[in-house]
């Protein structure tokens, strides 16, 4: 038999209809790929047990003609979601332990589809991050090495993106046929740009946000990981819904994402933003971009360049926003209810004690950098203006949508992955630009889709970025595959 | 804007995280480049523009103010640190 992890999603799921094989097989050949894995650091936890019985009742339900859209699909979910009886950390010490005694809203919709769960995912801790270095866990090995101009495999470890590095360094190595993630500033585009793999982070509000550990609530967005964009369509039609639980979920009917799949792109309009071109952008990616663009107009769409003039003044309104709310959010993390407990003299001294031991560097200097810009006499001038300048980046896009945009390409980062360590030095600005060209799609909650486009000279994926109107993520689908289809895939070689 | 040792350390108070007087220089550096970094934000004017308050143009759901789930104290303080009896333990609050 061949490799059952080489299929796709979409491959497995029509073998488990034909009775190809079971949903057990399926299972073992990944758990047993996940132990052969482990120098990847991409799980922080395995659930073979859960796997294997959820697959004995996917099997059960295969047998009595009951299965539902995802049945028996092993699935990697990120460790920010909460997973009932199954430990749920956000990768922080503060939640040390933590089993939450609910399931979050995006993952109950999976399990109701029949999805099956592995483990849970690594991830930068709180989400906050872009390399997976910031991990309570440890740092997320890419699967992806470089190779020099001999030929020969670089064995330096690189990161595989972040903050779901877990999920994108998991889905490219085939230890899950999918895996959520989370984005707030770019933590699914980016990653799996970094890893060769697809990921899309739907519009601001088509997932649930219930359930999920909390980072900037007014940025945060569920979304898939997966090998293909037909298999992302299927992941996000059962993630997406619409949530009582959460306030922001939205009243819309979830469309079938994967029907978009194949339509001609003849006519769709697709805007190239002159100020996504940033000094310092390698030739080679300014080069896939083109060939993007090249692709596109051969399909029959008609490329337009357009004008987003507040593009670079996003990531800085991010270093505002994000850190404000999650300031904000991260007060619950006080000792007293789960997590950790450093015990002090009082309670104000067992707060400090806790939350100092309990959040690692990064989160910590967020946390500090959202206190002071909502401090009294900072608030007008850092917090309202940044929204402020949101308004505005939100503008550009409306703008452009009106005057018939279908949808925008970009770059999806500024580079291929870096090596570990290589930018977690001394400024942490460095760190931020990586989500230069993602950040702006979070800022104005629009979805966006990164897919990959080849390869640069040191054999490492390098993605394109597709950001469409709100709730048109079946455009993305349509486009995105048309550049999947033109540029093929990339696996990575096993070496673990 | 910059900010000196002494917010460094007000901060940290107010966000009740510990910080110890040897990790203030690198805290001090460290926000101060990325409050140097949001800084061009000041180039723009944004007189007339409206603070962004949804990215989503839908009226805020609301439901009826009714208790729709209880009796599971000790699901809520299973995960605490210290309890007893259903309750979460802490430290003397009130002298």
């Amino acid at each position: 038999m061949t490799d059952l992890t080489a299929l796709s999603l979409a491959e497995a799921r029509d073998a488990l209809k034909a009775k190809t094989f079971t949903a057990t097989e399926l299972t073992d050949a990944y758990l047993a790929a996940m132990e052969k894995a482990r120098v990847l650091n991409a799980y922080v936890l395995e659930t073979p047990e859960k796997a294997r019985e959820m697959a004995k009742a996917s099997d059960a339900r295969i047998a009595a003609g009951t299965a539902g859209a995802l049945e028996g699909l092993p699935l990697g979910i990120k460790d920010l979601y909460c997973t009932e009886g199954v430990r749920t950390t956000a990768c922080s010490k503060i939640l040390d332990g933590f089993v939450p005694p609910y399931e979050s809203t995006v993952t109950a919709n999976l399990w109701a589809d029949g999805a099956v769960l592995l483990g849970k995912l690594n991830n930068d801790e709180f989400a906050m991050g872009s390399s997976n270095e910031t991990s309570c866990f440890g740092d997320v090995v890419n699967p992806w090495r470089r190779k020099s101009a001999d030929g020969s495999v670089d064995p330096t470890p690189l990161v595989p993106g972040g903050s779901s590095g877990g999920s994108s360094a998991a889905v490219a190595a085939r230890l899950c046929v999918g895996a959520t993630g989370t984005d707030t500033g770019g933590s699914i585009r980016q990653p799996a740009a970094f890893t060769g793999t697809v990921g899309i982070k739907p519009t601001y509000g088509r997932c649930s946000r219930w359930g999920i550990v909390a980072f900037a609530s007014s940025l945060d967005q569920a979304g898939p990981f997966a090998r293909t964009v037909r298999d992302t369509a299927i992941l996000l039609k059962s993630m997406a819904s619409v949530d009582p639980k959460d306030t922001t979920s939205v009243d819309l009917p979830v469309p079938d994402y994967e029907a978009a799949i194949g339509r001609s792109i003849k006519g769709k309009v697709i805007g190239i933003p002159k100020e996504y071109r940033v000094d310092g952008m390698p030739a080679e990616i300014e080069a896939l971009w083109a060939q993007g663009i090249d692709w596109l107009r051969e399909a029959g769409a008609e490329i337009r360049e357009i004008s987003l003039p507040h593009t670079k003044y996003a990531l800085p309104a991010y270093y505002i926003v994000a850190p404000a709310e999650a300031s904000s959010n991260l007060a619950r993390y006080d000792g007293i209810r789960y997590g950790l407990r450093v015990p002090g003299d009082d309670i104000t001294d067992t707060y400090e004690l806790t939350r100092a031991a309990g959040f690692g560097s990064e989160v910590r200097r967020r946390i500090m950098i959202g206190t002071y810009v909502l401090s009294a006499g900072y608030y007008d001038a850092y917090y309202v203006r940044a929204q402020k300048v949101r308004t505005l980046i939100k503008r550009d896009f409306d703008l452009a949508f009106q005057a018939g945009v279908d949808a925008v390409l970009t770059p999806a980062t500024p580079s291929s992955a870096f090596g570990i360590g290589e930018k977690s030095g001394g400024d942490p600005v460095e760190m931020y630009l990586n989500d230069i060209f993602t950040v702006t799609v979070n800022m104005a909650g629009l979805p966006g889709m990164v897919v990959p486009g080849g390869l640069d000279a040191k054999g490492l994926p390098l993605g394109l970025q597709l950001i469409g109107r709100p709730f048109e993520e079946e455009t993305l689908f349509q486009v995105g595959e048309v550049i999947e289809r033109a540029a093929g895939r990339f696996t990575p070689e096993a070496w673990w | 804007m910059s900010v000196d040792r002494s917010t460094v350390v007000r901060v940290a108070h107010l966000a009740r995280i510990r910080v110890a007087d040897e990790e203030v220089d690198k805290l001090q550096g460290e926000l101060n480049s990325i409050l140097g970094f949001v800084e061009q934000l000041a180039e723009l004017d944004v007189s007339n523009v409206e603070p962004l308050t949804s990215v989503v143009p839908i009226a805020m759901k609301k439901r009826a103010d009714v208790v729709t789930d209880g009796g599971i104290p000790n699901k809520v303080t299973r995960n605490a640190p210290q309890s007893e009896d259903d309750f979460f333990v802490v430290p003397k609050v009130v002298e």
